[in-house]
């Protein structure tokens, strides 16, 4: 009696289960919305990261404006790089250019807490910006990484991660190139540089070379000993702060001497 | 007894006022070095008019307003332009600054001021005048006077409503001038009822002051103005504007607007008495009342202080510290700013100096949001700051747009009451400010 009871049971649920199911089926044919070949192949070439770079909510609304014609600008999309750039080109039929080489966020600060000397103890709100509001942050020297880690919060791969004694690092292998840590930085210090780049320069200091010197025994002083030494534009000097010429090719070995050359070892080797 | 008008929720935060209320106002000594910062109020900062080496007499203009919404500046006392140096003020924004080595002669001090009848004076001239000596609000807002005393055109004043309401803990610089400068107050009152023509003219004084309030009255009755003492309930924020409005007039003002969309302009009483000193004695704005309070403050007192004079200076009045504080705050300690350098000037919206002892400062661990609701039912605005904060913490800046974030007071009644000791004020200063980044885009 009791194993007829089991089997109704069983039965009972297949058979209405299946009813449902045919349900399903057909409803799903029936009412099925043809959904755009080229947005789903173009949401395919894309990434999927939804990082919000190209100025869309996500990866799909890029395909669907690309589809509908509404953006044009095929370069968007900065995490997909060269290969979803190609497959992009070859579903909408337009050819495309090389891209740029890939860029990555590197902050350009190694003032951590024992180089670089402090205004006063923060003890408020663990965000950069915050901190940026009180007295232009505080650290003496306004530029520098203040290490609350804003970048680590809009950062959508979790590339970015505190060193422990008050910087942040980026794992340039994880980086996607969005930019989004770029833009939250109120101090400026994040800034994008060539994936392949072998040396960087480790400051952002804008301040006069000696207070500079005061605030930091890591700071760019803007000697202009790289920019003289090596006249061929490798290294140029503005606001009392060094950049590199990335566009200048070949120049390892340039940068290598003028690395050693530097006074403050700002010159820093990747 | 009838319930004292106020608005709703707020907060009873200690009041810490007996540390000065029983002082005299003491007056504190000229500063050797006047450091004189050219933004000291809201809008453009004003353009220098001096150089190193220059002499320059007892309220002498040495900065130019730079627009409309700006004002003048002059020196505090006379002496030799040292240097024009770059200063952090206590809001933590920098400004340029001009220090003034003290020689010389006083124009105006301890000498008899001549009395202008300002009657006969068309509105044009009194506004201009109050422009030229760079008044501005000494609530702490310090918005240009004579920018808020422009009617625009079409728009007509019904309340004119005076904040005598101090409600931040330790501050007694506007009850201070009221006992002392009433009459004065009351013509600068005058002053501005013959710029605004207004229907009502209502002084809002929170309960804790009533002597103020009595010689207010008594004085009123006298002088025969038709000016009405409105006793508040004593809670925190009653001094802020539209807290202060609400109370009076029952009225809201909308969101994003300016309280004159309701037909009603505000102005702190010790902004009548610059007014006055403006328009009757043609004085500029040199000097304020500061209170200088605080656990960690020796002898606490209200100062009269000339503009410039550094915190230092006036701590040393004070006889020094107790102990070191932990925290030193430009304004009150509800809104006002902790800074951390003691060579930051007194300004001319530097309404007090609190110095809290560790022990005051109670430092505290950030926890997560429980949920609790308290910080709901402590804003004045009406607001839901958890909801607020939360979408600041996931960078949702839209949605807290959309939740009303720029209707935030920053009173900082949510943070009093968080139990988890959230810094609800400093995320909303943070979501401010990308709202502002957003919208230059």
């Amino acid at each position: 009696m009791e194993i007829m009871r089991i089997l109704l049971g069983i039965l009972f649920t297949l058979v209405f289960g299946g009813a449902l199911g045919m349900g399903l089926a057909v409803a799903f044919r029936k009412f099925s919305i043809e959904k755009d070949k080229v947005v789903g192949d173009l949401e395919n070439a894309l990434p999927g990261l939804n990082c919000g770079s190209c100025g869309y909510a996500g990866c799909s609304g890029y395909a669907e404006a690309l589809a509908a014609g509404t953006d044009t600008d095929l370069t968007k999309c900065k995490p997909g790089g060269q290969s979803s750039l190609e497959a992009m080109g070859e579903i909408l039929g337009v050819a495309v250019e090389a891209s740029a080489t890939k860029m990555v966020a590197r902050p350009h600060c190694l003032g951590n807490n024992e180089k670089a000397l402090k205004k006063y103890e923060y003890a408020g709100l663990q965000d950069c910006r915050a901190a940026m509001n009180q007295f232009k942050g505080f650290k003496q020297c306004e530029y520098g990484c203040l290490g609350l880690g804003s970048c680590i919060k809009v950062c959508p791969v979790d590339a970015i991660s505190k060193t422990g004694d008050g910087l942040v690092k980026v794992d340039a292998d994880l980086c996607i190139s969005c930019g989004n840590c770029v833009d939250i930085c109120p101090t400026g210090v994040m800034k994008m540089i060539p994936f392949d780049a072998d040396y960087y320069i480790a400051c952002n200091s804008k301040d006069k070379g000696k207070d500079t010197k005061g605030n930091c025994s890591v700071g760019c002083i803007g000697c202009k000993i790289c920019e003289k030494k090596f006249p061929e534009g490798a290294f140029v000097v503005q606001d009392n702060l060094c950049v590199i010429n990335y566009d200048e090719k070949d120049r390892d070995e340039t940068r290598a001497e003028a690395a050693e050359k530097c006074p403050v070892n700002c010159i820093v080797k990747i | 007894m009838r319930s004292l008008a106020t608005f709703p929720r707020g907060i009873h935060p200690p009041g810490g006022k007996g540390l000065t209320e029983s002082t005299e106002i003491r007056t504190a000594a000229l500063p050797p070095v006047a450091i004189i910062p050219l933004s000291q109020h809201i809008g453009a900062p004003a353009k220098c008019l001096v150089n190193p080496g220059d002499t320059v007499q007892e309220e002498q203009l040495i900065g130019e307003a730079s627009g409309f919404v700006s004002a003048n500046i002059h020196s505090s006392v006379p002496g030799t332009v040292k240097d024009i140096r770059e200063i952090y003020l206590p809001n933590g924004m920098k400004s340029q600054a001009v220090a003034i080595e003290l020689t010389g002669e006083f124009t105006r001090l301890g000498k008899e001021s001549k009395r202008e009848e300002w009657k006969s004076l068309d509105n044009d001239a009194i506004r201009n005048r109050i422009r030229e000596m760079g008044v501005v609000g000494m609530g702490g807002a310090t918005f240009p006077t004579h920018v808020k005393l422009s009617l625009p055109e079409g728009k007509s004043c019904e309340y004119f409503i005076i904040n005598a309401v101090e409600c931040e803990p330790y501050l007694t610089s506007d009850h201070k001038i009221m006992l002392t400068q009433a009459e004065e107050i009351l013509e600068g009152i005058e002053i501005v009822r013959k710029l605004l023509n207004p229907e009502k003219v209502i002084i809002g004084i929170e309960a804790n002051k009533m002597d103020a309030a009595r010689k207010l009255e008594e004085l009123i009755a006298r002088m025969g103005v038709d000016v009405e003492v409105a006793p508040l309930k004593v809670k925190y924020p009653q001094g802020a504007e539209k807290s202060l409005i609400r109370a009076i007039t029952g009225r809201e003002v909308p969101s994003g607007k300016l309280p004159l969309e309701v037909g009603v302009i505000n102005a702190n009483v010790g902004t009548c008495f610059a007014i006055y000193e403006a328009v009757v004695y043609n004085k500029p704005l040199v000097e304020r009342l500061v209170t200088v309070s605080g656990s960690a403050v020796k002898n606490p007192g209200v100062f009269k202080v000339r503009v410039g004079t550094t915190v230092r200076d006036l701590i040393e009045e004070c006889g020094g510290f107790t102990e070191e504080p932990e925290k030193i705050i430009s304004g009150g300690p509800m809104m006002g700013f902790a800074f951390f350098d003691l060579d930051t000037p007194i300004m001319k919206g530097t309404s007090g100096i609190v110095a809290l002892t560790g022990k005051d400062v109670k430092k505290s661990g950030v926890t997560a949001c429980l949920s609790c609701g308290k910080c709901v039912s402590a804003c004045p605005m009406g607001l839901n700051p958890t909801q607020i904060y939360k979408y600041l913490d996931f960078e949702m800046i839209k949605e807290a747009a959309d939740t009303r974030l720029m209707d935030c007071v920053e009173c900082g009644s949510c943070a009093y009451v968080c139990p988890a000791h959230l810094p609800l004020v400093q995320m909303f200063r943070v979501g401010k400010g990308e709202m502002r980044k957003n919208a230059q885009k």
